[in-house]
C-alpha cells in the first residue's frame, strides 16, 4: 500500500512533475533550496540552482521578478514562507500581476503561482502571522486555491502551474497534518470545480481549508442523531463552482458557509449573499456564516483557539439551524 | 564605440520626435482628444535616446509614468501611442492603459508603469528570463530620483547583483519628485554611489548629453551581455515642465526658481546636439529635412488618432484573464 502523504509533499511532487514536464517552470523564494517548508523538497538536487532560486528576504522584488519572467514566457512558482508575507508584496500581486493583462489590452499573460505557506492561525505565532489572507486577493480578481487535503492539493497545484494567469494557492496550517494516499497516475484538478466531500439531505456546509475536515467530523457526529449533512469543498475560491453550492442548497434548504477570513467582506459573506440572491426561495432558514470575528489572534494558546473558526462554532451553527444539539 | 553618422542622425530624429510628441500632449488634452494628465518628457530626450542607441531591438525596457520618451526611443510608433492616449481601439493597449501604461512586447517594451519604482521589479524578471533563456539580451529599468528612494529599487539592485542579472538600472535624476527636491529627499549627492552598496558599478553621466549617455549605457550593456551583471547609471537631467501639465493651475506653490529653469534650458539637449552635428559637417539642409519628416510623422500620427474608432463598449469587459472560467462572472451571477 502506498504511503500516506501530507499537503506539502503533494505540492512538492506537483512542482517536481511540472518542472520535469516544462523547463519554463522554476521555483523562486526564500529558503527554497533547503526545502524547509516542505514544498520544494528534492527540487535543488534534481534541477540545480538555475531553476531553484533562493532569494534574499525581498518579497516585493522576487514577486515582481516572477511577473517579469512570466511576461517573457516562463512559469515561475514563488513561495511565501508564512501567511502574512503576502502583505509585503501586495502591490506586485494586486496592482501588477493580476492587472497587467487587462491594462495591456491582452498583450501579456502572467502565468505564475504564489504559494502562501502556513495560512491561518493555530500555530502560536500571534496576530502578525495568523491571517488567512485570501479575501483581499479575491476582491482584486486573483484566482485563489485553498486545498483541504493532499490529493486536491497536488491536482490543483499542477493545474495552477499550467494556468495562464496568476494563481495564489494557500496551504492552511491546520490542514497540513491531513494525510492521504496520492493516486499513482498523473491527475489534474481544474480550477473552478468544487467537490462534494459528503452527500447529505438536511443541511449543507460549504467549508474552506481546515474547516473541511472539521465539517466532516461534525457531519459524522450528527449522522448518529439522524441529521444528514452535505459537505462541499469549493477548493478554488475564485473561480467558484457556485452551481455546485446552489444545487446543494436547493436540495437541503439550509446552509452554513465557513472560512477562516475576518467576518466583514469575507469570502463567506460573498457566498452567503449569492445564495440569498439565487436560492432565496429554497431557503428554510437564513444563511449562516461562520468566520473569524473582526478580532485579532492572541498568542496565548487557550485564547488563540477561540478566535478562529473551529469545531465548536460549527457544532453551534448546526444546532441552531437544525434545533438538534450535538452529543459532546 | 562612438555613434556613427547615421546613428547620430537617427538619434537627432528620435529626440525631435519625442519633443514634438510631448509638445502635442497639452494641446490634445485641451482639445478633448486625450484625458487626464500629461507627464511630459521634454528636456530629458538625450537620456532615452542615448540609452536606446546602445540597445538592440531584442533588448527590453521597463518605463515609468513619464515614459513616452523611453517608448519612442525604443521603437514605439507615435501613431499607436497617440491612439492609446486618446483611448482609441488602435492604441497599443486598445485604449485600456493610457499614457502611463503603454506596452509593446514586439519592441521589447515591457510596460510603462504608473506605480513609482514598481516597474523595476518587472524588469528584474525580464532580465532573469533573458539570463535563463540565454538569449544574450539585456533589460533597462528606467526610474527617477523619486523612485530611487522606494524600497523595491534597493531590493532589486541587491537581487540583480547576487544573481548577476543582465540589467541596467537607469536612474533619471531630473531633480524633482513632483515638487520635492532630490537634494533634500536623497541621502547622497549622486544616486549612483548607492551602487557600491550592491557591489555593482555606478556612474553618473550628464543626461543632457546624448553621447555621454550612449557611452555609459554601452559600457553597461557590454558588461551585462558578458554575464558580469548589473550597472547603475544615474543620468542627471531636468524636466522643463512641471510634474504634469496642469500643475500650475492646481497648485500655486513654486518649488523651483525661474532662473534655475532658464539655466537648464540653456543646456537643452536638442540644440546642443544640433550644433555638434553642424560642427561635424552635417548640412543644415539635412537637419531641416529630418525636422520636416518628424513634423509629418507627428501630423500623420495625430490624424491617425483622430480617424481611429473608440473601442467597442464590450472591450471594457475583455482581457481580464487569459484562461477564463465560466464560473468567473464579471458582473455577478
Amino acid at each position: 500500500m502506498a504511503k500516506k502523504k501530507r499537503i506539502s509533499q503533494a505540492i512538492s511532487e506537483a512542482i517536481m512533475e511540472e518542472m520535469i514536464r516544462d523547463e519554463n517552470v522554476v521555483m523562486i523564494g526564500e529558503d527554497v533550496e533547503s526545502g524547509m517548508n516542505g514544498n520544494s523538497i528534492g527540487l535543488l538536487d534534481k534541477f540545480g540552482k538555475d531553476r531553484v532560486i533562493n532569494t534574499p528576504i525581498s518579497e516585493a522584488a522576487y514577486t515582481g521578478m516572477a511577473i517579469g519572467a512570466a511576461m517573457k514566457g516562463m512559469r515561475p512558482v514563488i513561495e511565501y514562507c508564512i501567511n502574512t508575507l503576502q502583505y509585503v508584496s501586495m502591490e506586485m500581486l494586486v496592482n501588477q500581476a493580476v492587472k497587467l493583462r487587462y491594462m495591456t489590452g491582452g498583450q501579456v499573460s502572467v502565468p505564475m503561482v504564489a504559494i502562501v505557506n502556513m495560512s491561518g492561525a493555530g500555530i502560536s505565532c500571534a496576530a502578525q502571522h495568523s491571517d488567512s489572507t485570501w479575501a483581499q486577493l479575491i476582491h482584486m480578481g486573483m484566482k485563489v486555491i485553498v486545498p483541504s487535503g493532499p490529493i486536491d492539493a497536488k491536482g490543483l497545484m499542477k493545474a495552477a502551474i499550467r494556468d495562464n494567469d496568476p494563481v495564489v494557492i494557500y496551504l492552511p496550517a491546520l490542514a497540513l497534518g491531513v494525510a492521504e494516499e496520492l493516486p499513482e497516475d498523473e491527475y489534474l484538478i481544474p480550477l473552478g470545480k468544487g467537490s462534494v466531500k459528503k452527500e447529505g439531505t438536511d443541511l449543507t456546509i460549504v467549508a474552506v481549508g481546515h474547516m473541511v475536515p472539521e465539517a466532516m467530523k461534525v457531519a459524522k457526529m450528527y449522522e448518529a442523531k439522524g441529521i444528514s449533512i452535505e459537505v462541499i469543498d469549493p477548493r478554488t475560491l475564485y473561480p467558484l463552482d457556485i452551481n455546485l453550492i446552489l444545487d446543494s442548497v436547493r436540495k437541503t434548504g439550509k446552509v452554513i458557509v465557513t472560512d477562516d477570513g475576518y467576518r466583514f467582506c469575507s469570502w463567506s459573506s460573498e457566498v452567503a449573499a449569492t445564495i440569498s440572491e439565487q436560492a432565496f426561495d429554497n431557503l428554510k432558514a437564513p444563511v449562516k456564516r461562520i468566520t473569524r470575528p473582526v478580532n485579532f489572534v492572541p498568542y496565548s494558546r487557550p485564547l488563540e483557539w477561540t478566535t478562529f473558526p473551529y469545531t465548536g462554532q460549527l457544532l453551534e451553527g448546526v444546532a441552531q439551524l437544525t434545533g438538534v444539539k450535538p452529543d459532546l | 564605440m562612438a555613434l556613427n553618422r547615421e546613428q547620430k542622425l537617427k538619434a537627432y530624429k528620435d529626440m525631435l520626435l519625442i519633443r514634438q510628441f510631448e509638445s502635442k500632449l497639452p494641446v490634445l488634452i485641451a482639445e478633448g482628444h486625450a484625458w487626464g494628465e500629461a507627464h511630459q518628457y521634454i528636456g530629458q530626450e538625450a537620456v532615452a535616446v542615448g540609452v536606446s542607441s546602445a540597445l538592440t531591438k531584442e533588448d527590453s525596457v521597463t518605463s515609468t509614468h513619464r515614459g513616452h520618451g523611453h517608448l519612442i526611443a525604443k521603437g514605439g510608433e507615435v501613431k499607436y501611442m497617440f491612439a492609446e492616449l486618446a483611448g482609441k481601439a488602435t492604441g497599443y493597449c486598445k485604449g485600456k492603459g493610457g499614457s502611463m501604461h503603454i506596452t509593446s512586447l514586439e519592441h521589447g517594451i515591457y510596460g510603462a508603469n504608473g506605480m513609482v519604482g514598481q516597474g523595476v521589479c518587472i524588469a528584474l524578471g525580464v532580465a532573469f528570463a533573458n539570463k535563463y533563456k540565454k538569449d544574450h539580451t539585456v533589460t533597462v529599468a528606467y526610474f527617477g530620483d523619486g523612485a530611487a528612494n522606494e524600497g523595491t529599487i534597493h531590493e532589486c539592485m541587491n537581487l540583480a547583483s547576487i544573481l548577476k542579472l543582465p540589467i541596467i538600472f537607469l536612474c533619471e535624476n531630473n531633480k524633482y519628485a513632483i515638487t520635492t527636491d532630490a537634494d533634500y529627499a536623497t541621502s547622497v549627492k549622486d544616486i549612483s554611489v548607492r551602487a557600491a552598496g550592491y557591489n555593482m558599478p555606478g556612474v553618473t553621466v550628464d543626461g543632457m548629453d546624448i553621447e555621454a549617455v550612449h557611452a555609459a549605457t554601452l559600457e553597461a550593456v557590454n558588461r551585462a551581455r558578458a554575464g558580469e551583471g548589473p550597472t547603475l547609471i544615474e543620468a542627471k537631467c531636468y524636466r522643463f515642465f512641471d510634474h504634469f501639465n496642469s500643475y500650475p493651475k492646481i497648485c500655486p506653490f513654486r518649488y523651483r526658481k525661474e532662473e534655475e529653469i532658464e539655466e537648464w534650458k540653456k543646456r537643452d539637449p536638442i540644440p546642443a546636439f544640433e550644433q555638434k552635428l553642424l560642427a561635424e559637417g552635417v548640412a543644415q539642409e539635412e537637419l531641416d529635412s529630418i525636422i520636416t519628416d518628424v513634423d509629418k510623422e507627428i501630423e500623420e500620427g495625430v490624424q491617425f488618432m483622430i480617424d481611429s474608432p473608440y473601442p467597442d463598449m464590450s472591450e471594457a469587459y475583455t482581457d481580464m484573464y487569459t484562461d477564463k472560467h465560466y464560473t468567473m462572472p464579471i458582473r455577478g451571477w
